[in-house]
């Protein structure tokens, strides 16, 4: 194999007397840890190393909103254009016609103005709004994960670690939480905090702050991923190296964080990937109901909802916003799978075998 | 019997409750895995607790270590009692105790590397820290037959062997004056086995060890031990010398476990197998 020339039995298993041969290996065998191996497989899977790059040029797409907003389209997402008119080539068109109609795609038509055209009868630049609307999108998926994937490991952990009473209230809290009605509770819980904002203490967040859905999406995947976590630990919790660790006297912290936690690493790595994919998904759907990201903001979701009412006459209004959140989600749910088949030993067989390659290591976890 | 007793075990008790219910837990019943045994360890020497899976001995293990809270009885370290004792309390003492486990592929945590896994007892206790630490990691290496190269490895690129020697070089870090060992042998090639069990041997000698060493395999305790106690059920069924144990056994379930060592003679094993078939 390309990635790992040392068998594990290529050493003998110690001679009597500790005559063993010193390190018998090439130099560059000595620091290959778990993660190199991964990267290894993870880079052999074209598909996923593929997607991984649209993911990053979506990234950068986002990003370069601001410099195509002023340099570019010279306009900004929530600027309105109603009254105004284009010069495209030669003749001089309206961005909105009298009977309510957005201008379409121009392309560079109008040197960059108006690219995708204008959004609505409010004629904003579509382009613009794509770009910002990608940001707010990604942004909320990408902290919503964060906040769930911390609080889902941190949990996971409490529960797993301590078992008894502490995974008794723990577990059933999310059982509960899991058992509502995702979407609808989370419409009802996006709406009455876009109405009236929130207070807690010195926490304050008014209703259009994009921290609503973003607090409304994080509580709610939190179970999806405490729960394999909390199982996993206590799979770990159970392994001879948490006992050795405690008969060294190590504390429970140092238990969960030094020991246990660098062996969750795969899973936390695989679900914040697909948790990111879940949560723009989760959010397309609140804003596209009014539930989540509030006008004149944009986000994907928000932009389908207004592209929506012009399905007839521009429809590549709600299928450009469309398309880019399906191939947003695409590309994490592959770049997911193939974190999970590069960090899994267990895919480890499967990708081999899939390759018409036999590979005879130990399965050794 | 002027030698002083480094552990002393009396009557201890560890039952596991079996739990029923649907949001309340209840007693139901309950698991004797080990219900009251005493012995005790001098210095310096090593007694051999043997036994079927099943009998007991690796929970009398972790309950003498207060890895498990022990049901009952008491445990005496040094004159200390030591059952009960809180993790706090209990850690200081951790210097002086220390393991080795029964199944090496699960007992190094494998995102580790081998210089970490070796040596963080050593800096959990303020023992050594820096390039100190290194060098002490690497003698430590050495002394249990790897090289000094492998500090910087990860837990699977060794064999079974290999990692058993990277476990004692970590229940040795800590210079501790008792040696719990789990069936460390048991998961390895016999002739591995042997490599061990005389590392063990040595190590003993060179830093005045004392063992607790538990096996299924009475063969294997027997090269090792001073003293045997026979486990079954939970209880201690018979204890005594090595050789007045495995010569002279007065309980029917050691002279069961003795019949199970292979004997390297088939003249004399075919003695043996007769011998049983004319009493029974």
């Amino acid at each position: 194999m390309a990635f790992d020339p040392r068998p594990e039995a290529a050493v003998p298993a110690g001679a009597p007397g500790g005559a063993l041969p010193t390190a018998p290996e090439g130099v560059s065998a000595s620091d290959r840890g778990p993660w190199y191996l991964a990267y290894k497989r993870f880079v052999r899977n074209r598909v996923a190393v593929a997607f991984l790059g649209l993911f990053i040029l979506i990234i950068v797409f986002v990003l370069a909103a601001p410099v195509w907003a002023t340099h570019v389209a010279h306009t900004g997402p929530n600027e309105t254009h109603t009254l105004e008119k284009l010069h495209v080539g030669g003749e001089i068109r309206e961005v909105v016609t009298p009977e309510g109609k957005p201008i379409g795609p121009q392309l560079f038509g109008a040197g960059g103005k108006f690219f995708l055209g204008a959004d609505s009868r409010l004629g904003r630049d579509e382009m613009v709004r794509l770009m910002y609307g990608g940001r707010t999108s990604l942004f909320i998926g990408i902290v919503s994960g964060l906040i769930t994937t911390i609080a889902a490991v941190i949990l996971g952990l409490l529960a797993g670690y301590y078992k008894g009473w502490v995974d008794a209230i723990i577990a059933r809290t999310l059982d509960v939480l899991w058992s509502l009605p995702v979407l609808l509770f989370g419409i009802a819980l996006g709406v009455s905090l876009a109405v009236g904002g929130l207070k807690i203490g010195p926490l304050e967040l008014s209703g259009g702050s994009i921290w609503v859905p973003i607090l409304v999406i994080s509580i709610f995947t939190v179970p999806y991923v405490a729960r394999p976590i909390r199982g996993e630990v206590l799979a770990l919790g159970q392994k001879e190296f948490v006992e050795a660790a405690i008969a060294q006297g190590a504390g429970s912290g140092r238990v969960m964080f030094g020991e246990i936690l660098p062996n969750l690493a795969s899973t936390i790595i695989v679900f914040f990937a697909l948790n990111i994919a879940n949560n723009m998904l989760f959010e397309a759907a609140l804003s596209f109901l009014g539930a989540g990201v509030q006008p004149p903001n944009s986000s994907w979701g928000t932009m389908i909802s207004i592209g929506e009412e012009l399905l007839t006459t521009q429809p590549l209004l709600a299928i450009i916003p469309g398309v880019m959140i399906l191939l947003t989600v695409l590309s994490l749910n592959i770049v997911g799978d193939g974190l999970r088949d590069a960090l899994d030993p267990r895919a480890k067989v499967r990708l081999e075998a899939h390759a018409g390659m036999v590979e005879k290591e130990g399965t050794a976890v | 019997m002027t030698t002083e007793n480094l552990l002393e075990v009396e009557d201890l008790v560890k039952h596991f409750p079996i739990k029923r219910g649907i949001l309340i837990d209840r007693e139901v019943d309950q698991v004797r895995a080990v219900d009251g045994i005493s012995f005790s360890i001098p210095r310096g020497q090593t007694l051999g607790l043997v036994g079927e899976s099943g009998s007991g001995k690796s929970t009398a293990c972790r309950a003498v270590l207060q890895l498990i809270k022990p049901t009952s009885g008491s445990i005496r370290f040094e004159g200390q009692e030591i059952a009960g004792l809180s993790r706090r309390r209990m850690r200081p003492l951790r210097r002086e105790m220390q393991m080795i486990f029964q199944d090496p592929y699960a007992s190094l945590n494998p995102r580790k590397r081998i210089g970490q896994i070796v040596g963080d007892p050593l800096k959990r206790q303020g023992i050594a820290s820096g390039s100190d630490l290194r060098k002490r990691v690497q003698e430590l290496l050495v002394r249990v037959g790897l090289a000094s190269e492998h500090y910087n490895r990860f837990p699977h690129e060794f064999s079974g062997g290999q990692r058993q020697r990277i476990g004692i070089a970590r229940a040795l870090a800590l210079q501790p004056k008792l040696v719990i060992a789990d069936e460390p042998v048991s998961a390895l090639d016999v002739s591995i086995q042997a490599q061990i069990i005389n590392l063990l041997d040595d190590l003993q000698d060179e830093f005045g060890l004392t063992y607790l060493f538990v096996a299924h395999d009475i063969g294997v305790v027997r090269h090792i031990s001073d003293q045997i106690a026979v486990m079954h059920n939970g209880k201690i069924v018979e204890h005594g010398s090595a050789d007045q144990v495995c010569e002279r056994p007065q309980d029917d379930y050691t002279k069961k476990l003795l019949s199970a060592v292979p004997i390297p003679d088939p003249r004399e094993s075919r003695v043996r197998r007769q011998g049983s078939t004319a009493t029974s």
